[in-house]
């Protein structure tokens, strides 16, 4: 089946057959390999994007499903020179250490910033329940997500600005 | 992991869904997919052909219609958790996690009747009817005769669970929760509500083959009493790896406990 989807804002047409997962269709007709599979089951989070704004497990939507839609994943978060807050927060807060959860707990955390500036540490715990981290312990995380919600709030780096 | 290969396609209306469904018996309806995918994935489920409601905007948002709040069946529960219906918001924000409630909605939770699943207990408690429409018309199912066991609920093959209808009127109500740690699911959960006559309903879900109210809580509550214990004393319960039948027993009383003084 022939499917458009705009990815980080770039229109790509493939033609795949229909029980392509989304997360599949952006990691090898795409080559967007930032988007990670970690459980495959709908639990860990490594693969969120986001899905017309909302934050999706891409392991559990068909790339058909995604057909004339916005997908935003993390290589459309930010560049080397120009890192997303979120970025920035997950570097100085030593949010990761082999940063395989790290582009899920990015999107997921992008999703809880665009609808609470100022996130409590309940809150962003709360809202991470889907994303599973096994090196960290979280504290970190927590500490990445409020010190880029300070960098947003001070209007600091854009990163492509707030989210979409 | 791939699903085995199907047909695909996006349904332009109720209607055509239910012609479509009516020319393939073996059609599988694809709301938010958030239990069919995995089980797909699994290979537990191998449908030849899914058709795709979720886009349809005749089965979302909340309207209200005299004393009911009306729910389309593809209202996702983030949009259920951020909306003023009684306890469903609350009971939406134990569904999985945030990617999950962005993507699953209310009528396919419900009509898919997983016994683990949170709604089926608000429904139950606070007396929702079903409005499930097929070729021949519509008929209405009142939330006692929806859950009918497990995976099996009163929808029957052809037809489409369009509509939840949630009584106005509800002036308290409460969700507790003792979730399985990774899945999110319910061990056991319990959802209580006071309706406009002042009386409690409560019902169950999670502990047993389907969700069920919970009568003797009900008549104690109603009577002014303490919850008790032994509430579900002589009911067939489920044991599994994650929970023996009588330690599910056990959480329905200390939820319902709980629930109970919540509601006040």
């Amino acid at each position: 089946m022939n499917v458009t989807v705009n990815v980080n804002g770039k229109p790509y047409t493939r033609d795949v057959e229909a029980r392509t997962l989304l997360v599949h269709f952006l990691r090898e007709d795409l080559l967007l390999t930032g988007t990670h599979v970690g459980c495959d089951t709908s639990q860990c989070g490594a693969c969120t994007v986001h899905v017309n704004g909302e934050a999706v497990k891409s392991c559990t939507v068909l790339a058909v499903q995604a057909d004339g839609m916005d997908v935003k994943t993390i290589e459309g978060m930010g560049t080397p020179g120009d890192l997303h807050p979120l970025q920035t927060g997950f570097w100085e807060k030593h949010g990761l250490q082999c940063g395989y959860c790290t582009p899920g707990m990015i999107m997921a955390s992008a999703e809880l910033l665009k609808h609470n500036a100022n996130p409590s540490e309940e809150e962003i715990r709360y809202h991470l329940e889907g994303n599973y981290c096994r090196c960290t312990g979280y504290h970190n995380i927590v500490k990445a997500v409020q010190h880029a919600a300070e960098i947003m709030a001070q209007g600091g780096q854009s990163g492509q600005a707030a989210d979409d | 992991m791939y699903p085995a290969n199907f047909d695909y396609q996006k349904a332009a209306s109720v209607d055509a869904a239910l012609k479509a469904m009516a020319d393939n018996p073996e059609l599988k309806i694809i709301a938010g997919g958030h239990s069919l995918l995995p089980a797909m994935k699994l290979r537990l489920a191998q449908p030849p052909a899914l058709l795709d409601i979720f886009n349809l905007e005749e089965l979302k948002g909340i309207k209200e219609d005299g004393d009911f709040y009306v729910v389309g069946a593809m209202t996702t529960h983030a949009d259920v958790m951020r909306s003023h219906l009684p306890l469903f918001p609350e009971v939406a924000g134990w569904v999985g996690d945030p990617m999950v409630r962005n993507r699953g909605t209310i009528g396919g939770s419900l009509a898919h009747a997983d016994p683990s699943a949170d709604y089926p207990a608000a429904a139950l408690a606070t007396g929702a009817e079903f409005v499930i429409r097929g070729l021949g018309g519509e008929r209405t199912v009142g939330a006692d005769e929806m859950f009918l066991g497990m995976f099996e609920s009163a929808v029957e093959a052809g037809e489409l669970l369009t509509h939840i209808r949630i009584p106005k009127g509800i002036t308290a109500s409460v969700y507790e929760k003792y979730r399985h740690p990774a899945s999110h699911y319910a061990i056991v959960g319990v959802a209580m509500a006071r309706h406009a006559d002042g009386q409690i309903r409560a019902a169950y879900t999670g502990a047993a083959e389907k969700a069920a109210r919970l009568p003797k809580l009900e008549e104690r509550l109603n009577a002014g009493q303490d919850a008790g214990t032994g509430l579900v004393e002589g009911a067939d319960m489920l044991g599994d790896r994650f929970a023996s039948a009588e330690f599910r027993a056990h959480l329905v009383d200390v939820l319902s406990d709980r629930a109970a003084k919540r509601l006040g």
